[in-house]
Protein backbone atom coordinates (compact mmCIF):
# COMPACT_ATOMS: atom_id res chain seq x y z
CA UNK A 1 0.00 0.00 0.00
CA UNK A 2 1.13 3.54 -0.70
CA UNK A 3 0.38 5.95 2.12
CA UNK A 4 0.82 9.62 1.45
CA UNK A 5 0.42 11.97 4.37
CA UNK A 6 0.30 15.75 4.16
CA UNK A 7 2.82 15.80 1.36
CA UNK A 8 4.13 19.26 0.53
CA UNK A 9 6.88 20.38 -1.79
CA UNK A 10 8.02 23.92 -2.39
CA UNK A 11 10.29 25.16 -5.17
CA UNK A 12 11.66 28.48 -4.00
CA UNK A 13 8.46 30.47 -3.50
CA UNK A 14 6.17 28.21 -5.50
CA UNK A 15 4.14 25.48 -3.82
CA UNK A 16 4.11 22.58 -6.29
CA UNK A 17 2.47 20.03 -4.03
CA UNK A 18 0.24 21.34 -1.28
CA UNK A 19 -0.65 19.14 1.69
CA UNK A 20 -1.57 16.09 -0.37
CA UNK A 21 -2.91 13.00 1.44
CA UNK A 22 -4.19 9.78 -0.08
CA UNK A 23 -3.73 6.03 -0.04
CA UNK A 24 -3.55 3.51 -2.85
CA UNK A 25 -4.25 -0.17 -2.23
CA UNK A 26 -3.30 -3.39 -3.98
CA UNK A 27 -5.29 -3.99 -7.13
CA UNK A 28 -5.99 -0.34 -7.72
CA UNK A 29 -5.00 1.39 -10.94
CA UNK A 30 -4.93 5.02 -10.04
CA UNK A 31 -5.14 7.60 -12.77
CA UNK A 32 -3.39 10.76 -11.75
CA UNK A 33 -4.84 13.70 -13.64
CA UNK A 34 -4.36 17.39 -13.74
CA UNK A 35 -3.47 20.30 -16.00
CA UNK A 36 0.18 20.87 -16.88
CA UNK A 37 2.04 22.18 -13.87
CA UNK A 38 -0.54 20.86 -11.41
CA UNK A 39 2.09 18.89 -9.50
CA UNK A 40 1.58 15.40 -10.99
CA UNK A 41 5.19 14.77 -11.93
CA UNK A 42 6.51 16.34 -8.74
CA UNK A 43 4.30 14.06 -6.66
CA UNK A 44 5.51 11.02 -8.60
CA UNK A 45 9.12 12.10 -8.21
CA UNK A 46 8.62 12.29 -4.46
CA UNK A 47 6.84 8.91 -4.26
CA UNK A 48 9.73 7.27 -6.13
CA UNK A 49 12.34 8.92 -3.92
CA UNK A 50 13.92 11.17 -6.53
CA UNK A 51 12.89 14.39 -4.83
CA UNK A 52 12.55 14.79 -1.11
CA UNK A 53 9.38 16.30 0.31
CA UNK A 54 9.43 19.70 2.01
CA UNK A 55 6.96 18.30 4.52
CA UNK A 56 4.83 15.18 4.98
CA UNK A 57 5.65 11.56 4.29
CA UNK A 58 5.37 8.76 1.74
CA UNK A 59 5.37 5.12 2.84
CA UNK A 60 5.57 2.18 0.43
CA UNK A 61 4.34 -0.96 2.21
CA UNK A 62 5.36 0.64 5.48
CA UNK A 63 8.83 1.69 4.33
CA UNK A 64 9.32 5.42 4.48
CA UNK A 65 10.83 6.73 1.26
CA UNK A 66 13.04 9.20 3.11
CA UNK A 67 14.30 7.12 6.03
CA UNK A 68 14.40 3.70 4.30
CA UNK A 69 14.88 4.64 0.65
CA UNK A 70 16.57 1.45 -0.56
CA UNK A 71 13.87 -0.86 0.79
CA UNK A 72 11.11 1.36 -0.56
CA UNK A 73 12.77 1.80 -3.95
CA UNK A 74 13.23 -1.97 -4.27
CA UNK A 75 9.42 -2.30 -4.28
CA UNK A 76 8.88 0.32 -6.96
CA UNK A 77 9.10 0.20 -10.72
CA UNK A 78 9.21 3.67 -12.22
CA UNK A 79 8.87 5.01 -15.72
CA UNK A 80 9.97 8.66 -15.55
CA UNK A 81 8.46 11.23 -17.89
CA UNK A 82 9.92 10.84 -21.37
CA UNK A 83 11.24 7.35 -20.54
CA UNK A 84 14.94 8.26 -20.22
CA UNK A 85 17.37 5.40 -20.91
CA UNK A 86 21.13 5.21 -21.49
CA UNK A 87 21.21 5.80 -25.23
CA UNK A 88 24.65 4.35 -25.89
CA UNK A 89 23.66 0.91 -24.60
CA UNK A 90 21.80 -1.76 -26.53
CA UNK A 91 18.38 -2.77 -25.24
CA UNK A 92 19.81 -6.03 -23.92
CA UNK A 93 22.80 -4.39 -22.21
CA UNK A 94 20.55 -1.82 -20.60
CA UNK A 95 18.12 -4.43 -19.27
CA UNK A 96 21.06 -6.50 -17.97
CA UNK A 97 22.32 -3.44 -16.13
CA UNK A 98 18.88 -2.91 -14.57
CA UNK A 99 18.58 -6.62 -13.69
CA UNK A 100 21.94 -6.58 -11.91
CA UNK A 101 21.11 -3.42 -9.99
CA UNK A 102 17.82 -5.04 -8.99
CA UNK A 103 19.78 -7.94 -7.53
CA UNK A 104 19.27 -10.64 -10.17
CA UNK A 105 22.15 -12.81 -11.34
CA UNK A 106 22.88 -15.44 -13.95
CA UNK A 107 20.05 -17.58 -15.33
CA UNK A 108 17.38 -15.82 -13.30
CA UNK A 109 18.42 -12.45 -14.70
CA UNK A 110 18.43 -13.77 -18.27
CA UNK A 111 15.01 -15.39 -17.77
CA UNK A 112 13.51 -12.16 -16.45
CA UNK A 113 15.00 -10.15 -19.29
CA UNK A 114 13.65 -12.64 -21.85
CA UNK A 115 10.19 -12.55 -20.24
CA UNK A 116 9.98 -8.80 -20.09
CA UNK A 117 11.24 -8.39 -23.66
CA UNK A 118 8.49 -10.73 -24.80
CA UNK A 119 5.86 -8.90 -22.73
CA UNK A 120 6.58 -5.54 -24.34
CA UNK A 121 7.71 -6.94 -27.72
CA UNK A 122 11.33 -5.82 -27.72
CA UNK A 123 12.99 -8.96 -29.06
CA UNK A 124 13.49 -7.47 -32.51
CA UNK A 125 15.58 -4.58 -31.16
CA UNK A 126 17.50 -6.43 -28.45
CA UNK A 127 20.87 -5.73 -30.04
CA UNK A 128 20.19 -2.20 -31.25
CA UNK A 129 21.50 0.80 -29.33
CA UNK A 130 18.67 2.60 -27.62
CA UNK A 131 19.39 6.00 -29.18
CA UNK A 132 18.67 4.55 -32.62
CA UNK A 133 15.21 3.29 -31.63
CA UNK A 134 11.89 4.92 -32.49
CA UNK A 135 9.91 6.71 -29.83
CA UNK A 136 7.55 3.78 -29.35
CA UNK A 137 10.38 1.32 -28.82
CA UNK A 138 12.17 3.69 -26.44
CA UNK A 139 9.00 3.98 -24.38
CA UNK A 140 8.74 0.20 -24.28
CA UNK A 141 12.36 -0.11 -23.15
CA UNK A 142 11.46 2.28 -20.34
CA UNK A 143 8.44 0.14 -19.46
CA UNK A 144 10.54 -3.01 -19.58
CA UNK A 145 13.05 -1.68 -17.04
CA UNK A 146 10.16 -0.62 -14.80
CA UNK A 147 8.48 -4.05 -14.70
CA UNK A 148 11.59 -6.24 -14.87
CA UNK A 149 11.67 -7.02 -11.15
CA UNK A 150 7.91 -7.59 -11.01
CA UNK A 151 7.48 -4.64 -8.66
CA UNK A 152 4.65 -4.36 -6.21
CA UNK A 153 4.22 -0.70 -7.02
CA UNK A 154 4.34 0.62 -10.55
CA UNK A 155 4.58 4.36 -11.13
CA UNK A 156 4.19 5.44 -14.75
CA UNK A 157 4.55 9.08 -15.72
CA UNK A 158 2.68 9.60 -19.00
CA UNK A 159 3.37 6.10 -20.33
CA UNK A 160 1.54 6.59 -23.63
CA UNK A 161 2.66 10.13 -24.41
CA UNK A 162 3.80 10.38 -28.02
CA UNK A 163 2.75 6.89 -29.05
CA UNK A 164 0.53 6.10 -32.01
CA UNK A 165 -2.97 4.69 -31.35
CA UNK A 166 -1.89 1.06 -31.77
CA UNK A 167 1.01 1.46 -29.42
CA UNK A 168 -1.22 3.24 -26.93
CA UNK A 169 -3.56 0.30 -26.97
CA UNK A 170 -0.71 -2.15 -26.40
CA UNK A 171 0.55 -0.18 -23.43
CA UNK A 172 -2.93 0.04 -21.92
CA UNK A 173 -3.41 -3.68 -22.40
CA UNK A 174 -0.10 -4.25 -20.66
CA UNK A 175 -1.07 -2.05 -17.73
CA UNK A 176 -4.38 -3.87 -17.36
CA UNK A 177 -2.58 -7.22 -17.32
CA UNK A 178 -0.03 -6.05 -14.81
CA UNK A 179 -2.53 -4.51 -12.49
CA UNK A 180 -3.98 -7.60 -10.87
CA UNK A 181 -2.22 -7.76 -7.53
CA UNK A 182 -0.24 -4.58 -7.81
CA UNK A 183 -0.56 -0.91 -7.24
CA UNK A 184 -0.35 1.08 -10.42
CA UNK A 185 -0.24 4.85 -10.52
CA UNK A 186 -0.49 6.34 -14.02
CA UNK A 187 -0.28 10.02 -14.73
CA UNK A 188 -1.82 11.16 -17.96
CA UNK A 189 -3.63 14.02 -19.53
CA UNK A 190 -5.48 11.76 -21.92
CA UNK A 191 -8.84 11.36 -20.25
CA UNK A 192 -10.05 8.41 -22.32
CA UNK A 193 -7.10 6.52 -20.90
CA UNK A 194 -8.49 6.86 -17.41
CA UNK A 195 -11.80 5.38 -18.44
CA UNK A 196 -9.95 2.64 -20.32
CA UNK A 197 -7.53 1.41 -17.66
CA UNK A 198 -8.07 3.03 -14.27
CA UNK A 199 -10.17 1.83 -11.35
CA UNK A 200 -9.80 5.17 -9.64
CA UNK A 201 -8.93 8.69 -10.64
CA UNK A 202 -7.53 11.59 -8.70
CA UNK A 203 -7.59 15.02 -10.27
CA UNK A 204 -5.13 17.50 -8.82
CA UNK A 205 -4.82 21.18 -9.47
CA UNK A 206 -2.28 23.58 -8.01
CA UNK A 207 -0.90 20.76 -5.90
CA UNK A 208 -4.21 19.84 -4.28
CA UNK A 209 -6.73 17.05 -4.80
CA UNK A 210 -9.86 18.46 -6.40
CA UNK A 211 -11.60 15.18 -7.21
CA UNK A 212 -11.14 11.56 -6.16
CA UNK A 213 -13.30 8.59 -7.17
CA UNK A 214 -13.90 5.83 -9.69
CA UNK A 215 -14.11 7.07 -13.28
CA UNK A 216 -17.88 6.38 -13.20
CA UNK A 217 -18.29 8.42 -10.02
CA UNK A 218 -16.39 11.30 -11.53
CA UNK A 219 -18.41 11.13 -14.73
CA UNK A 220 -21.56 11.35 -12.63
CA UNK A 221 -20.36 14.71 -11.38
CA UNK A 222 -20.58 16.09 -14.87
CA UNK A 223 -23.42 18.53 -15.46
CA UNK A 224 -24.14 16.58 -18.62
CA UNK A 225 -24.56 13.28 -16.79
CA UNK A 226 -27.92 11.74 -17.82
CA UNK A 227 -28.50 14.67 -20.13
CA UNK A 228 -30.54 14.09 -23.28
CA UNK A 229 -29.52 15.44 -26.67
CA UNK A 230 -32.18 16.03 -29.26
CA UNK A 231 -32.44 17.63 -32.63
CA UNK A 232 -35.70 19.14 -33.74
CA UNK A 233 -37.07 18.90 -37.25
CA UNK A 234 -39.42 21.85 -36.77
CA UNK A 235 -40.35 24.76 -34.53
CA UNK A 236 -40.90 24.07 -30.85
CA UNK A 237 -40.50 26.10 -27.68
CA UNK A 238 -38.64 23.43 -25.77
CA UNK A 239 -38.10 25.50 -22.64
CA UNK A 240 -41.83 26.10 -22.28
CA UNK A 241 -42.63 22.44 -22.99
CA UNK A 242 -40.26 21.30 -20.27
CA UNK A 243 -41.38 23.81 -17.70
CA UNK A 244 -42.32 22.00 -14.53
CA UNK A 245 -41.13 18.57 -15.61
CA UNK A 246 -39.52 16.70 -12.70
CA UNK A 247 -35.72 16.33 -12.59
CA UNK A 248 -35.09 18.56 -15.58
CA UNK A 249 -32.52 21.19 -14.67
CA UNK A 250 -32.60 23.21 -17.85
CA UNK A 251 -32.16 23.36 -21.60
CA UNK A 252 -29.14 24.44 -23.61
CA UNK A 253 -29.13 25.28 -27.27
CA UNK A 254 -26.19 24.12 -29.35
CA UNK A 255 -23.99 26.98 -30.41
CA UNK A 256 -23.28 25.74 -33.89
CA UNK A 257 -26.63 24.11 -34.67
CA UNK A 258 -29.72 26.06 -33.56
CA UNK A 259 -31.97 22.99 -34.00
CA UNK A 260 -29.97 20.94 -31.47
CA UNK A 261 -30.66 21.09 -27.77
CA UNK A 262 -29.36 19.45 -24.63
CA UNK A 263 -31.76 18.81 -21.78
CA UNK A 264 -29.88 18.79 -18.50
CA UNK A 265 -30.82 16.38 -15.75
CA UNK A 266 -31.07 17.32 -12.09
CA UNK A 267 -29.18 14.13 -11.23
CA UNK A 268 -31.56 11.31 -12.14
CA UNK A 269 -32.11 9.56 -15.45
CA UNK A 270 -34.63 11.54 -17.48
CA UNK A 271 -34.48 9.79 -20.81
CA UNK A 272 -37.65 7.73 -20.29
CA UNK A 273 -39.70 10.71 -19.20
CA UNK A 274 -38.55 12.94 -22.04
CA UNK A 275 -39.16 10.17 -24.53
CA UNK A 276 -42.68 9.71 -23.22
CA UNK A 277 -43.32 13.43 -23.35
CA UNK A 278 -42.08 13.69 -26.90
CA UNK A 279 -44.48 10.98 -28.04
CA UNK A 280 -47.46 12.34 -26.15
CA UNK A 281 -47.02 15.86 -27.42
CA UNK A 282 -45.81 14.86 -30.87
CA UNK A 283 -42.56 16.84 -30.82
CA UNK A 284 -40.93 17.08 -34.25
CA UNK A 285 -37.83 15.15 -33.19
CA UNK A 286 -35.09 14.23 -35.64
CA UNK A 287 -32.45 12.73 -33.36
CA UNK A 288 -32.70 11.69 -29.79
CA UNK A 289 -30.12 10.13 -27.49
CA UNK A 290 -28.92 10.05 -23.93
CA UNK A 291 -25.54 11.36 -22.97
CA UNK A 292 -23.06 10.00 -20.46
CA UNK A 293 -21.15 12.39 -18.30
CA UNK A 294 -17.75 13.09 -19.77
CA UNK A 295 -14.66 13.09 -17.60
CA UNK A 296 -13.56 16.03 -19.66
CA UNK A 297 -16.44 18.17 -18.37
CA UNK A 298 -15.60 17.28 -14.79
CA UNK A 299 -11.93 17.91 -15.42
CA UNK A 300 -12.68 21.35 -16.80
CA UNK A 301 -15.06 22.21 -13.98
CA UNK A 302 -12.82 21.16 -11.10
CA UNK A 303 -9.62 22.62 -12.51
CA UNK A 304 -11.15 25.91 -13.64
CA UNK A 305 -10.13 27.59 -10.39
CA UNK A 306 -6.81 28.85 -11.67
CA UNK A 307 -8.56 30.43 -14.64
CA UNK A 308 -7.22 30.98 -18.15
CA UNK A 309 -6.18 27.36 -18.63
CA UNK B 1 19.49 -7.82 2.49
CA UNK B 2 19.51 -8.29 -1.22
CA UNK B 3 21.50 -5.19 -2.00
CA UNK B 4 25.14 -4.79 -1.10
CA UNK B 5 26.50 -1.40 -1.67
CA UNK B 6 29.86 -2.59 -3.03
CA UNK B 7 28.00 -4.63 -5.61
CA UNK B 8 26.00 -1.68 -6.84
CA UNK B 9 29.11 0.46 -6.98
CA UNK B 10 30.73 -2.21 -9.14
CA UNK B 11 27.71 -2.48 -11.43
CA UNK B 12 27.60 1.28 -12.00
CA UNK B 13 31.38 1.36 -12.46
CA UNK B 14 31.25 -1.30 -15.17
CA UNK B 15 28.34 0.34 -16.98
CA UNK B 16 30.13 3.69 -17.05
CA UNK B 17 33.44 2.27 -18.17
CA UNK B 18 31.75 0.30 -20.92
CA UNK B 19 29.92 3.36 -22.13
CA UNK B 20 33.24 5.23 -22.56
CA UNK B 21 34.31 2.52 -24.95
CA UNK B 22 30.88 2.27 -26.63
CA UNK B 23 31.42 5.79 -28.00
CA UNK B 24 34.57 7.16 -29.64
CA UNK B 25 35.29 9.19 -26.49
CA UNK B 26 37.68 6.73 -24.86
CA UNK B 27 39.63 6.12 -28.06
CA UNK B 28 39.89 9.79 -28.98
CA UNK B 29 41.00 10.60 -25.44
CA UNK B 30 43.65 7.90 -25.36
CA UNK B 31 45.05 8.69 -28.80
CA UNK B 32 45.31 12.43 -28.16
CA UNK B 33 46.73 11.78 -24.70
CA UNK B 34 49.45 9.59 -26.16
CA UNK B 35 50.32 11.99 -28.98
CA UNK B 36 50.46 14.95 -26.59
CA UNK B 37 52.64 13.00 -24.19
CA UNK B 38 54.99 12.13 -27.01
CA UNK B 39 55.33 15.73 -28.13
CA UNK B 40 55.79 17.03 -24.59
CA UNK B 41 58.31 14.41 -23.61
CA UNK B 42 60.52 14.19 -26.68
CA UNK B 43 60.15 17.62 -28.29
CA UNK B 44 59.52 20.11 -25.52
CA UNK B 45 60.94 18.05 -22.70
CA UNK B 46 64.08 17.11 -24.59
CA UNK B 47 64.24 13.59 -23.24
CA UNK B 48 67.16 12.67 -25.50
CA UNK B 49 69.07 15.92 -25.07
CA UNK B 50 69.09 15.62 -21.30
CA UNK B 51 71.16 12.50 -21.55
CA UNK B 52 69.60 11.10 -18.40
CA UNK B 53 67.73 7.84 -18.14
CA UNK B 54 64.66 9.03 -16.25
CA UNK B 55 61.13 10.14 -17.07
CA UNK B 56 61.15 13.55 -15.43
CA UNK B 57 60.36 15.46 -18.64
CA UNK B 58 57.46 13.07 -19.19
CA UNK B 59 55.90 13.53 -15.76
CA UNK B 60 56.58 17.24 -15.27
CA UNK B 61 54.23 18.11 -18.14
CA UNK B 62 51.36 16.11 -16.70
CA UNK B 63 49.84 18.89 -14.54
CA UNK B 64 49.46 21.00 -17.69
CA UNK B 65 48.37 18.17 -19.93
CA UNK B 66 45.72 17.05 -17.44
CA UNK B 67 44.46 20.60 -17.19
CA UNK B 68 42.75 20.24 -20.58
CA UNK B 69 42.47 16.51 -21.07
CA UNK B 70 40.94 15.35 -17.80
CA UNK B 71 38.07 17.88 -17.62
CA UNK B 72 37.02 16.62 -21.05
CA UNK B 73 36.26 13.22 -19.56
CA UNK B 74 34.71 14.58 -16.40
CA UNK B 75 32.45 17.17 -17.97
CA UNK B 76 29.73 14.73 -18.98
CA UNK B 77 29.73 12.68 -15.76
CA UNK B 78 26.60 14.24 -14.31
CA UNK B 79 25.71 16.98 -16.79
CA UNK B 80 24.63 14.39 -19.37
CA UNK B 81 22.64 12.39 -16.83
CA UNK B 82 20.74 15.55 -16.04
CA UNK B 83 20.33 16.58 -19.67
CA UNK B 84 18.93 13.23 -20.82
CA UNK B 85 16.92 12.67 -17.65
CA UNK B 86 18.64 9.38 -16.84
CA UNK B 87 19.61 10.84 -13.46
CA UNK B 88 15.98 10.28 -12.47
CA UNK B 89 16.21 6.67 -13.55
CA UNK B 90 19.53 6.08 -11.81
CA UNK B 91 18.58 7.68 -8.51
CA UNK B 92 15.21 5.94 -8.25
CA UNK B 93 16.89 2.55 -8.56
CA UNK B 94 17.76 1.02 -5.19
CA UNK B 95 21.27 2.46 -5.15
CA UNK B 96 22.88 4.89 -2.76
CA UNK B 97 23.90 8.25 -4.13
CA UNK B 98 27.44 7.59 -2.87
CA UNK B 99 27.59 4.40 -4.99
CA UNK B 100 26.61 6.37 -8.05
CA UNK B 101 29.10 9.18 -7.37
CA UNK B 102 32.03 6.82 -6.64
CA UNK B 103 31.12 4.34 -9.35
CA UNK B 104 31.09 7.02 -12.02
CA UNK B 105 34.24 8.63 -10.69
CA UNK B 106 36.10 5.33 -10.55
CA UNK B 107 35.14 4.56 -14.14
CA UNK B 108 36.56 7.88 -15.34
CA UNK B 109 39.63 7.43 -13.14
CA UNK B 110 40.18 3.98 -14.60
CA UNK B 111 40.04 5.44 -18.10
CA UNK B 112 42.81 7.92 -17.23
CA UNK B 113 44.72 5.00 -15.68
CA UNK B 114 44.42 3.01 -18.91
CA UNK B 115 45.62 6.00 -20.94
CA UNK B 116 48.53 6.44 -18.55
CA UNK B 117 49.50 2.76 -18.78
CA UNK B 118 49.48 2.98 -22.57
CA UNK B 119 52.37 5.43 -22.40
CA UNK B 120 54.57 2.40 -21.68
CA UNK B 121 56.56 2.80 -24.94
CA UNK B 122 58.18 5.86 -23.37
CA UNK B 123 59.15 3.73 -20.42
CA UNK B 124 60.55 1.08 -22.77
CA UNK B 125 62.54 3.81 -24.55
CA UNK B 126 64.37 4.96 -21.43
CA UNK B 127 65.01 1.37 -20.43
CA UNK B 128 66.45 0.69 -23.88
CA UNK B 129 68.64 3.78 -23.82
CA UNK B 130 69.86 3.57 -20.27
CA UNK B 131 69.38 2.08 -16.87
CA UNK B 132 66.66 4.05 -15.04
CA UNK B 133 65.40 3.40 -11.53
CA UNK B 134 62.17 1.61 -12.38
CA UNK B 135 60.93 1.79 -8.79
CA UNK B 136 61.00 5.56 -9.07
CA UNK B 137 59.14 5.41 -12.37
CA UNK B 138 56.39 3.22 -10.93
CA UNK B 139 56.04 5.62 -8.00
CA UNK B 140 55.81 8.57 -10.39
CA UNK B 141 53.16 6.81 -12.44
CA UNK B 142 51.14 6.21 -9.29
CA UNK B 143 51.54 9.83 -8.22
CA UNK B 144 50.50 11.07 -11.64
CA UNK B 145 47.43 8.86 -11.60
CA UNK B 146 46.42 10.23 -8.20
CA UNK B 147 46.81 13.76 -9.50
CA UNK B 148 44.56 12.89 -12.47
CA UNK B 149 42.00 11.70 -9.90
CA UNK B 150 42.13 15.10 -8.23
CA UNK B 151 41.31 16.83 -11.53
CA UNK B 152 38.49 14.35 -12.12
CA UNK B 153 36.97 14.92 -8.69
CA UNK B 154 36.79 18.66 -9.39
CA UNK B 155 35.26 17.79 -12.76
CA UNK B 156 32.67 15.53 -11.15
CA UNK B 157 31.54 18.34 -8.88
CA UNK B 158 31.41 20.93 -11.68
CA UNK B 159 29.51 18.49 -13.88
CA UNK B 160 26.97 18.09 -11.10
CA UNK B 161 26.48 21.85 -11.01
CA UNK B 162 25.13 22.22 -14.54
CA UNK B 163 23.33 20.36 -17.27
CA UNK B 164 25.62 21.98 -19.83
CA UNK B 165 28.81 19.97 -20.16
CA UNK B 166 30.70 22.77 -21.91
CA UNK B 167 30.16 25.01 -18.89
CA UNK B 168 31.28 22.13 -16.68
CA UNK B 169 34.45 21.85 -18.77
CA UNK B 170 35.31 25.54 -18.51
CA UNK B 171 34.61 25.64 -14.77
CA UNK B 172 36.75 22.57 -14.18
CA UNK B 173 39.66 23.94 -16.19
CA UNK B 174 39.47 27.24 -14.29
CA UNK B 175 39.39 25.69 -10.84
CA UNK B 176 42.11 23.18 -11.64
CA UNK B 177 44.23 25.95 -13.09
CA UNK B 178 43.93 27.77 -9.77
CA UNK B 179 45.11 24.71 -7.90
CA UNK B 180 47.97 24.17 -10.32
CA UNK B 181 49.36 27.68 -10.02
CA UNK B 182 48.76 27.84 -6.25
CA UNK B 183 52.02 26.05 -5.66
CA UNK B 184 53.94 27.63 -8.50
CA UNK B 185 56.37 30.54 -8.26
CA UNK B 186 54.18 32.54 -10.65
CA UNK B 187 51.64 33.07 -7.92
CA UNK B 188 53.84 32.77 -4.85
CA UNK B 189 56.14 35.57 -6.04
CA UNK B 190 53.14 37.80 -6.48
CA UNK B 191 52.40 37.77 -2.75
CA UNK B 192 53.47 40.94 -0.93
CA UNK B 193 56.54 40.61 1.28
CA UNK B 194 54.82 41.63 4.50
CA UNK B 195 52.53 38.55 4.38
CA UNK B 196 53.55 36.03 7.08
CA UNK B 197 55.47 33.11 5.64
CA UNK B 198 53.03 30.69 7.29
CA UNK B 199 50.17 31.92 5.13
CA UNK B 200 52.20 31.73 1.95
CA UNK B 201 53.31 28.21 2.89
CA UNK B 202 49.77 27.05 3.65
CA UNK B 203 48.64 28.42 0.34
CA UNK B 204 51.46 26.73 -1.50
CA UNK B 205 50.76 23.48 0.32
CA UNK B 206 47.28 23.38 -1.21
CA UNK B 207 48.58 23.53 -4.78
CA UNK B 208 48.98 20.56 -7.09
CA UNK B 209 52.54 21.44 -8.12
CA UNK B 210 53.89 21.46 -4.58
CA UNK B 211 52.84 17.86 -4.26
CA UNK B 212 53.52 16.72 -7.76
CA UNK B 213 56.99 18.19 -8.27
CA UNK B 214 58.60 15.79 -5.86
CA UNK B 215 56.55 12.94 -7.36
CA UNK B 216 57.81 13.84 -10.84
CA UNK B 217 61.37 13.79 -9.50
CA UNK B 218 60.73 10.31 -8.18
CA UNK B 219 60.14 11.02 -4.51
CA UNK B 220 56.84 9.42 -3.60
CA UNK B 221 55.95 10.79 -0.19
CA UNK B 222 52.90 9.18 1.40
CA UNK B 223 51.78 12.68 2.45
CA UNK B 224 51.52 13.73 -1.19
CA UNK B 225 49.32 10.76 -1.98
CA UNK B 226 47.30 11.53 1.13
CA UNK B 227 46.87 15.11 -0.06
CA UNK B 228 45.46 13.96 -3.40
CA UNK B 229 43.25 11.35 -1.69
CA UNK B 230 41.74 13.87 0.72
CA UNK B 231 41.35 16.33 -2.13
CA UNK B 232 39.40 13.73 -4.16
CA UNK B 233 37.24 12.72 -1.21
CA UNK B 234 36.35 16.33 -0.49
CA UNK B 235 35.33 17.12 -4.08
CA UNK B 236 33.37 13.90 -4.41
CA UNK B 237 31.52 14.66 -1.21
CA UNK B 238 30.78 18.08 -2.66
CA UNK B 239 29.52 16.38 -5.84
CA UNK B 240 27.04 14.35 -3.79
CA UNK B 241 25.80 17.42 -1.98
CA UNK B 242 25.42 19.41 -5.20
CA UNK B 243 23.51 16.57 -6.89
CA UNK B 244 21.18 16.34 -3.91
CA UNK B 245 20.53 20.09 -3.96
CA UNK B 246 20.21 20.48 -7.73
CA UNK B 247 17.91 17.50 -8.31
CA UNK B 248 14.85 19.69 -8.24
CA UNK B 249 15.83 21.82 -11.25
Amino acid sequence: MIKIRNLTRNFDQVVAVDDLSFEVREGEVLGFLGPNGAGKSTTMKIITGFLSPSAGSVAIDGYDIVSQPLRAKALIGYLPEGAPCYGDMTTLEFLRFIARIRGFRGAEAEQRIADVMRDVALESVALQTIETLSKGFKRRVGLAQAILHDPKVLILDEPTDGLDPNQKNQVRELIRNLAKDKIVVVSTHILEEVTAVCTRAIIIDEGRIVADGTPAELEARSRYHHAVDLRLAGELDLAAELNGVDDVAGVEQDRSDSASFTILSGGKPIFARISELAQQRQWPVDEFHVRRGQLEDVFRTVTAGAGGR
Amino acid sequence: MQYFSMQNLGIIFRRELKSYFATPLAYVFIVIFLIANGIFTFDLGGLYARGQADLMPFFSFHPWLYLFMVPAIAMALWADERKTGTIELLLTLPVKLSDAVFGKFLAAWTLTGIALLLTFPIWITVNYLGDPDNGVIVASYLGSWFMAGAYLAVGSCMSACTRNSVIAFIMTVSICFLFVIMGSPILLNAFPDWLPQAIVDTFAALGFLTHFDSIAKGVLDIRDLLYFSVFMAAWLLASGIVIEIKKAN
